[in-house]
Formats: structure tokens, C-alpha cells, sequence
């Protein structure tokens, strides 16, 4: 067994234990830790497939953006700390079923799929520059139109955070008189 | 001219792989033997840098605020740090019975963990540097931006109202700084045309960025120092752990070795962030060069490049000390307002002159 099959298999084992912890803690600040976890494992695969640009995304957005902002809203709960009851087992009997259907499809497009050797070149080279060429590239399999729709979406959504957050001065004012 | 020393750390590098070649014919062995001494070696240094930069800052404050630090212990108080180091393993290490206890154990590893990964792609000296990664600013920052977790989960593990609001201001202080620093490190991104920290400092042969970027770079280091101090919660940036209002903030319930952790995990992070500025800005293990003066360049090439590399860095360490205790703490209002009714706008649109001045090539 070479160096790189016992990679391979530590961060597939991190990445499934930490998906399995994160869906059945009871406590669901654990829960968030225990997806962090399986987020690593994933920019874990990222790193040792040399895809380093996606690796330090996948950590930006999902462990420092997205977990962080899971974390706040869980401080923001009530009642956060106490564990949280077993689920009825309808419900639990239905998310083995969709979990199981969900990893079948997988398992048999794996199957169908034919994998060529690992010696050939990625159909891409996943250096930054072209990445960025490619995301703003207006050629036939460029990604400008997506990548400008996202860009709207976002400031969408920026503004409507800013208009949600802004301070209504007036109200303030009258409360301070009272 | 040749430098002043014959043995630099890369040949030290590279005779150690070539002797340790000539022993061992497996080569997931050398694989092996090499990660368990780079690890190592890195671990030591890191430890004693730590002790270095704990009595560093006495003897600064001390130097400050005009009276003489640490001076009882060995030669010049050089020893103290070791005396509070052995003054913490033996305290007692207390954990709140109402914590989590799993995540209250959790939270000082992830901390340092996060402060040591991101020690790995720096270049200490010429062709010297744990990881050459093609991603490097961006992967230094991301994984910085992991301690966040780990602070959050001290705080909200301890089971205590004043951790919980410490870790939260620290929450919100990291995530927006985290913008700044990334927005004054794409500047010279943009400038150098790489992501990587070798390219950054080769591109800088001609001279540091500070000095060819004039202006906008000049802007650009000014937010990063600013920008970082507040992102490894240094003050005057350290609300989360104000004495006066939160007693420690997220580590109030924590003591001994897992307090002396984080003790641990601020100065790399210290250490990191002068470490970047240095690459960044000033050339990392890069001389002093000017253009095309031959003699004056040649000059400079003989001080060895790791003596310009701890030079610089410390040189930042000492401006980021003074910051400590020359200003007073900001509201936590008025830390929010800095970032982002000053800083980000200001970055943003500093990103933008320097992306015109380097198409329009007006830098040197």
C-alpha cells in the first residue's frame, strides 16, 4: 500500500465519520463542529489532488464564511446548549430511505462511468490565472454569463442586508425622549 | 559578491536530503523522515520564537512606558518567560462543570493548529520554505481564517456569559478585518501577478514593493498593519478579551497549559502577519535592492537572506508592540465603524489605483 492510498483513505474516513458525527450529535454545536471536520476533509481531497486554488476556497467560503455563520446563528438560538430529542422514527425511516436512494444513484453512475488512466493530463490546468480567464472568458464554454448573474445576485442580496440592518433613526429618538 | 556565510540554510537543506538519500534506499521512508524533522524543527522554532516574543514584549513595554520589564530572572530578566512557562504546567487545569467538555479540549488545538498551518508556505531565506505552494497569500488567509472556529467554540464551551460575548465580538472582529487584509494583499498581487510567496519575493529583485509601488502600496501596508493587528486581536484591537469588561473574554475559564495555548497561538500569529508584511512589502529574504545600481546591489547581497528575512520581520514586530501600548482599546462600535466606514472603502478603491497603475506601469 503506497503513501498515497493511506492518504486517501484517512481524509475519506475524516470527511464520512465527520458527516455521520455531524448528523447524529445531539447537540447541535457539535453538530456544526463535526461538519467543520468533514468540510476540512473535503479541502483535504482538494490539496492532495493538487487542486490547491478550490482546496483554499473550499476552507474560505465553507470553514471561515459558512460554519461561522452557522456558529452565530446558533448563538443566536434559544436554548442552544440542551440536546435536542430523538427524532420520531417515520422520520428517521424516511431519511435512511432518501439517503440510501441518494447513494445508490451515486454508486451506480460511479459504476457506468469509465475512469481513464490517472497518467492523463486535467482537461484544465487549475493554475489561478486560468481560472480567472475562464470565469470571465466570453468565448463558448466561458463562465462570464453565470459569473455575472452571481455578481448581481450578491449585491442583491448585500442590499437588502444593509436595508434590513440600517438604523431607523427616528424611532431611536423618541424612545431616548421617553 | 558571495554572501558572508558559506553554509545557508537551503545547502543545510539539501545536504541533509542528499545524506539522508545515501542512507536510505526506501523512499516513503525519506518521505516519512523528512515531514517528522521539518515538523519538528518547525515545532522548536516556533516554541522558542514564542519565548522570545513573550519576554520581547516586556522588555518593549518596559522600553515604552519608560521603566526597565522583566530584570530578575538570569541575565537582563532574559530567563523570566521560562519561569512563567514552568509557572503555568504546574497550575491546575480547571474545566467548568456545566462545560462541553469535548469541545471546551477542542478549542485551544484548533487555535494553534490554525496558527501553525499557516507558518508553512513562508520563505525564511533563499530557496528555504516548508511548502512552496502556487496559492500562497491565499492559502495563509484561509487558513488564518480558521482560528475564528476555534474561538468561538472556546467561548461558547465554557459555558460562561462573558466568554460567549468575548467570542462573539471576536467573531465579528476577525470576519470583517479578514476583508481589509485580503483586499491590501491583493494590491501587491495584482502588482507581482502571482499568488505565490517565492514569486512575490523574486518579483521584488528590483526593489521592495513599498519602495517601487509608491502611494497606493504605501496605503495598502499602512491598512494591512492596521487591518492584521485588529485580525489577530492584538491591542488596541482587543475587545475580546478586555479585562475591564468581559474579565478574559473567551478564555476566561480557561488556565494553565490550554490558557498558555492561546498565549502560544497569538504570538505565531504575530510571528505570521509580520512574517507576510515582510514578504509582501518589504521583499521577504529579499536585499535591499535599487533597479540598477550594480555595486550598491552587490553590496547588500553579502548580509545573509535570512538576516534580512528576521530583520524585516522583526522590524514589524516591534511597529506592531508599539501599537500595543501606545494606543488605548476602541469601543466596539468604533472597531466596526473603523473597518468598514474607513478601511474597507478606502482598500477597495486603493485596489483599484493599483490595478490602474499597474496596467498604466507607473510603478518603478
Amino acid at each position: 500500500m503506497s503513501a498515497s492510498i493511506i492518504i486517501f483513505y484517512l481524509i475519506a474516513a475524516m470527511i464520512l465519520i465527520g458527516g455521520l458525527l455531524a448528523v447524529t450529535a445531539t447537540r447541535i454545536f457539535r453538530s456544526a463542529v463535526y461538519l467543520l471536520f468533514s468540510l476540512l476533509g473535503t479541502a483535504g481531497l482538494y490539496f492532495f489532488l493538487d487542486y490547491e486554488f478550490i482546496a483554499a476556497v473550499q476552507i474560505i467560503v465553507y470553514v471561515g464564511g459558512i460554519v461561522v455563520l452557522i456558529i452565530f446563528s446558533i448563538f443566536l438560538t434559544q436554548g442552544s446548549g440542551t440536546s435536542l430529542k430523538q427524532p420520531k422514527f417515520l422520520r428517521m425511516a424516511l431519511a435512511a430511505i432518501a439517503a440510501t436512494a441518494g447513494c445508490a444513484l451515486s454508486v451506480s453512475f460511479i459504476n457506468n462511468h469509465s475512469f481513464s488512466g490517472a497518467n492523463d493530463k486535467p482537461a484544465l490546468s487549475p493554475s489561478v490565472g486560468e481560472i480567472g480567464a475562464q470565469l470571465l472568458s466570453t468565448s463558448q464554454h466561458g463562465y462570464i454569463l453565470p459569473f455575472e448573474v452571481v455578481s448581481m445576485l450578491l449585491l442583491a442580496a448585500m442590499i437588502g442586508c444593509i436595508v434590513i440592518a440600517i438604523k431607523d433613526k427616528e424611532p431611536a429618538a423618541n424612545g431616548n425622549q421617553n | 559578491m558571495k554572501p558572508i556565510l558559506v553554509i545557508s540554510f537551503s545547502s543545510l537543506a539539501s545536504q541533509f536530503d542528499a545524506w539522508l538519500k545515501g542512507m536510505v534506499s526506501n523512499s516513503l521512508a525519506i518521505l516519512a523522515t523528512e515531514m517528522v524533522v521539518t515538523g519538528v524543527c518547525l515545532l522548536v522554532f516556533l516554541v522558542l520564537l514564542c519565548f522570545f516574543l513573550g519576554y520581547m514584549e516586556r522588555k518593549v513595554a518596559g522600553f515604552i512606558e519608560i521603566r526597565l520589564g522583566p530584570n530578575r530572572v538570569g541575565p537582563k530578566g532574559s530567563l523570566q518567560i521560562v519561569a512563567d512557562t514552568v509557572k503555568l504546567l504546574f497550575k491546575e487545569g480547571i474545566t467548568p462543570s456545566s462545560s462541553d467538555k469535548f469541545l471546551f479540549h477542542l478549542a485551544p488545538v484548533i487555535v494553534v493548529t490554525a496558527a501553525m498551518l499557516s507558518v508553512a508556505p513562508i520563505a525564511f531565506a533563499k530557496n528555504f520554505q516548508v511548502w512552496d505552494i502556487n496559492i500562497g497569500v491565499l492559502y495563509v488567509s484561509s487558513v488564518s481564517s480558521m482560528a475564528v472556529i476555534g474561538i468561538l467554540m472556546a467561548g461558547y464551551s465554557s459555558y460562561n456569559k462573558y466568554s460567549l460575548l468575548g467570542a462573539m465580538r471576536s467573531g465579528a472582529q476577525i470576519v470583517s478585518y479578514e476583508l481589509s487584509v485580503g483586499l491590501s494583499l491583493i494590491s501587491i498581487v495584482i502588482l507581482s501577478g502571482s499568488l505565490s510567496l517565492s514569486d512575490i519575493v523574486k518579483s521584488q529583485e528590483t526593489g521592495w514593493w513599498l519602495i517601487r509601488g509608491h502611494i497606493p502600496v504605501i496605503i495598502s501596508f499602512v491598512i494591512f498593519l492596521i487591518a492584521s493587528t485588529a485580525e489577530i486581536n492584538r491591542a488596541p484591537f482587543d475587545l475580546t478579551e478586555a479585562e475591564q469588561e468581559l474579565t478574559g473574554g473567551y478564555h476566561t475559564e480557561y488556565s494553565g497549559m490550554k490558557f498558555a495555548m492561546f498565549l502560544l497561538a497569538e504570538y505565531i500569529n504575530l510571528f505570521v502577519v509580520s512574517a507576510i508584511a515582510a514578504t509582501i512589502f518589504l521583499g521577504g529574504w529579499m536585499p535591499l535592492h535599487f533597479g540598477s545600481w550594480q555595486a550598491f546591489n552587490s553590496v547588500m547581497d553579502w548580509i545573509p537572506s535570512s538576516l534580512w528575512f528576521f530583520g524585516k520581520t522583526f522590524f514589524i514586530i516591534f511597529l506592531i508592540m508599539q501599537f500595543r501600548w501606545t494606543f488605548p482599546r476602541l469601543r466596539i462600535d468604533q472597531l466596526l465603524n473603523l473597518e468598514w466606514k474607513y478601511l474597507l472603502p478606502i482598500s477597495m478603491v486603493n485596489t483599484i489605483l493599483v490595478t490602474v497603475m499597474a496596467i498604466m506601469g507607473w510603478h518603478f
